[in-house]
């Protein structure tokens, strides 16, 4: 995980991740601000479409790592002891982990 | 990965702060509170997928007085980091690098976050 996002890479995958959730949240905020869903069934038909899974998995992974190259920047500034580093950046890592997979679960439910 | 003995100075309370500066540690504060926010977005979605009690409790969240403050809060956290995103965006492809403009655009995104937040909230 380290070498994955050090350096060129991690700022690559930053700013793809970004562009990925710009156009993301557009779509999801243009659905329920102009064409909210009146109803449970209307809601969960709509999340249910493939492409509108995919897309909120695709949101969420984007989310996901875009945060991780973010939180781990300020981890490395601001915590110095090199014990307690690894252990809050696993914190995190489990953390956004689990967010990735609770997104997997709600989908799998629709 | 060692941890190096060189010094550090990062009291944000005693280095001097331009207008990009500030700018600048809000985006990175903004990302980390939104970062906490996750869970909470994640919560109110399965919520509203799961129930109708719960698809109309969702669809009402920010409906009383606290709700809409809140609402604006947490647009104006999104907003900012946002707006603050795509500034750094423009600066990456050599736009808006020079100090003057540089300036202004760090300004502009203080005072529109929170301008189009009340905007979103009041329009909502």
């Amino acid at each position: 995980m380290n070498r994955q996002a050090s350096g060129l890479r991690a700022w690559l995958l930053q700013r793809i991740s970004a562009i990925v959730i710009f156009g993301g949240l557009s779509i999801f905020a243009i659905k329920l601000l102009f064409l909210p869903p009146q109803t449970l069934f209307e809601w969960r038909s709509w999340l249910a479409m493939p492409l509108v899974s995919v897309l909120l998995m695709l949101l969420v992974l984007g989310l996901l790592l875009h945060a991780w190259v973010g939180i781990r920047d300020v981890v490395i500034d601001y915590v110095s002891s090199l014990e307690y580093r690894v252990f809050v950046l696993a914190c995190f890592a489990v953390f956004l982990v689990a967010m990735g997979l609770w997104c997997l679960q709600i989908v799998m439910s629709l | 990965m060692q941890a190096d003995k060189r010094p550090v100075f990062l009291n944000l309370l005693q280095i001097r702060m331009p207008v990009t500066a500030l700018m600048s540690i809000l985006h990175r504060v903004t990302g980390v509170v939104l970062i906490l926010l996750l869970p909470f977005f994640l919560y109110w979605l399965q919520r509203s997928v799961m129930s109708p009690d719960g698809f109309i409790q969702a669809r009402s969240i920010f409906y009383d007085l606290p709700g809409q403050i809140v609402l604006f809060l947490l647009a104006w956290v999104l907003l900012h980091h946002l707006l603050a995103g795509l500034r750094y965006l423009l600066i990456d492809l050599d736009i808006g690098v020079e100090r003057y403009v540089a300036n202004c655009s760090a300004a502009a995104v203080m005072i529109l976050a929170p301008v189009v937040a009340l905007l979103a909230v009041l329009v909502l």
